[in-house]
């Protein structure tokens, strides 16, 4: 379980999160929803230890990971996984390289054993035949997809996913959203996802919270999300401009 | 005058924070350079990027320095009736200053550039913050091999420098302008000392940790998209430019 307690964080003068409270239970595909800017991102980066925050704690199971550093905070990461906005991947590895990357830096495995898990990864992935190519050659979905493949590869107790399906059209969103449950099903991690996409991920997540100047606002079901009598919320989920949300 | 004190102040504040997160930087990856494991195949690819794709850059940049030197040298020499010492005189200022200068300002320039950009690119596509994910320290992955391959190939590549400088100076000297084959080599053998050759090759090793520093610096602190990648590696070179000439002048003065 991941708990975060009273954060707080600010980049000089602008303040992000003010006092940020979060429970997310381990199995769930807990999903945080919010305009752009508020600091979602930021959020996701604070669980895993590439930002500090100013004050509060993140827990993770019995381990507070805010003030760990060096071996201890590696240890912690080591549980975890994370898919980037843009993926990420390493330009000059071919995409066999880019999901060989963690075991090969961080197991003692023998390169027949690391070809055989890579192909398990990308074949799950719907990439099967495409390990010779850099990432320059692929599509976004597709290096999405890879950057999937190589945060599952060394097996994490957590995924994050910072934006999956910005950028893609709405075939590819649903396919990267399916693909995410059919892993979910399989692998059984933990998954937190920031997204955009409304309406659709309410029919992958398990839990949804939102995310408003600094603060959760509403945290339930997709059900009780939709449902809710929160102007914040109804404004949100409905995309419109007008009500207590400023369109800046 | 107050205004001129805040800025005075805002200056130097500015300049401390960004001097000290250079020191610190520089600590961490001397620090990491011991811990092991040694990032063998990094190391192999950097020297090869530093190294090996400089030299015809060296080559051709180190044969034209010596031909210009033993040019001027020679016209200078000519008014004192001094021809014989141009082997000296192009030996000596290849092997002190010029070879460990402009070698290092020229692989500044092409791989100093090429690696504050591709550390910059690496940062704000958040490669970086994926490998500090993955449990592994950037600073030692990234940084750390460039700095080893740097120590390994300045001196190297300034090495080259001066041999074909030399041979730049005798094709101009010897073969272009007259000056006797066997003064030219037997004159700078007998003036040139051992502890010229190791100064100019410790003058090489420091530039190569400044470049390597500097560049690495910039590029590991990149920000602001691709604009910020741009004024990075600009201020990278300038930066490393600078500080070469600078630390040779310190050099050169206890040396």
């Amino acid at each position: 379980m991941i708990r975060v307690v009273n954060l707080h964080k600010a980049f000089g003068s602008q303040r992000v999160l003010a006092g940020v409270n979060l429970a997310i239970p381990t199995g769930s595909i807990y999903t945080i929803i919010g305009q752009s800017g508020v600091g979602k991102s930021c959020l996701l980066k604070l669980l895993i230890g590439l930002l500090r925050p100013d004050v509060g704690e993140v827990w993770v199971d019995d381990t507070e990971v805010s003030h760990l550093r060096g071996r201890a905070l590696n240890q912690v990461r080591a549980r975890f996984g994370m898919l980037f906005q843009g993926g990420a991947l390493f330009d000059s590895l071919s995409v066999y390289d880019n999901v060989a990357f963690p075991l090969r830096e961080k197991t003692r495995l023998r390169e027949t054993v690391i070809r055989e898990k890579v192909h398990e990864r990308l074949i799950q992935v719907g990439l099967a035949g495409v390990e010779g190519k850099f990432p320059a050659e692929l599509s976004g979905g597709m290096r999405k997809r890879v950057a999937m493949a190589r945060a599952l590869v060394s097996e994490p107790e957590f995924l994050l996913f910072d934006e999956p399906t910005t950028g893609l059209d709405p075939i590819r969103v649903n396919s990267i959203h399916k693909l995410i449950h059919d892993l979910h099903s399989m692998l059984h991690f933990t998954a937190v996802i920031v997204s955009h996409e409304i309406p659709e991920i309410f029919s992958l997540a398990t839990q949804v919270a939102m995310l408003h100047e600094g603060s959760i606002v509403a945290v339930g079901t997709p059900a009780a999300i939709q449902s809710s009598t929160n102007p914040l919320v109804q404004q949100f989920i409905q995309g419109r401009s007008d009500g207590p949300i400023e369109a800046n | 005058m107050l205004t001129l004190a805040r800025i005075s102040a805002w200056i130097t504040s500015r300049f401390l924070h960004e001097t000290g997160k250079m020191g610190i930087f520089l600590a961490s990856v001397l620090l990491h350079l011991f811990v092991p494991p040694l990032q063998l195949n990094q190391l192999i690819r950097r020297i090869d990027f530093i190294g090996a794709r400089s030299l015809l850059l060296i080559i051709f940049t180190g044969a034209f320095t010596g031909m210009v030197v033993a040019f001027q040298g020679y016209t200078a020499l000519r008014r004192f009736g001094g021809e014989a010492f141009l082997g000296p005189g192009v030996g000596l200022s290849l092997i002190r200053e010029l070879g460990p200068v402009l070698s290092a300002l020229m692989i500044t320039g092409r791989a100093g550039s090429a690696l504050t950009a591709e550390l910059g690119i690496m940062r704000i596509s958040e490669q970086i913050d994926a490998l500090e994910v993955m449990a592994l320290n950037p600073i030692k992955y990234l940084v750390g091999p460039i700095l080893l391959a740097a120590i390994i190939t300045f001196p190297l590549l300034n090495a080259v420098f001066v041999v074909v400088g030399i041979y730049g100076g005798y094709l101009v000297g010897v073969q272009l302008l007259g000056v006797s084959a066997g003064s030219y080599f037997t004159q700078m053998s007998s003036a040139v000392t051992l502890d010229d050759i190791w100064g100019g090759l410790y003058k090489s090793l420091s530039f190569g940790v400044i470049v390597a520093w500097v560049c690495c610096f910039k590029g590991f602190y990149a920000a602001r998209g691709a604009e910020g990648v741009s004024h990075a590696t600009t201020q990278a070179v300038v930066m490393s430019s600078v500080l070469i000439l600078v630390w040779d002048y310190f050099l050169t003065s206890i040396l």
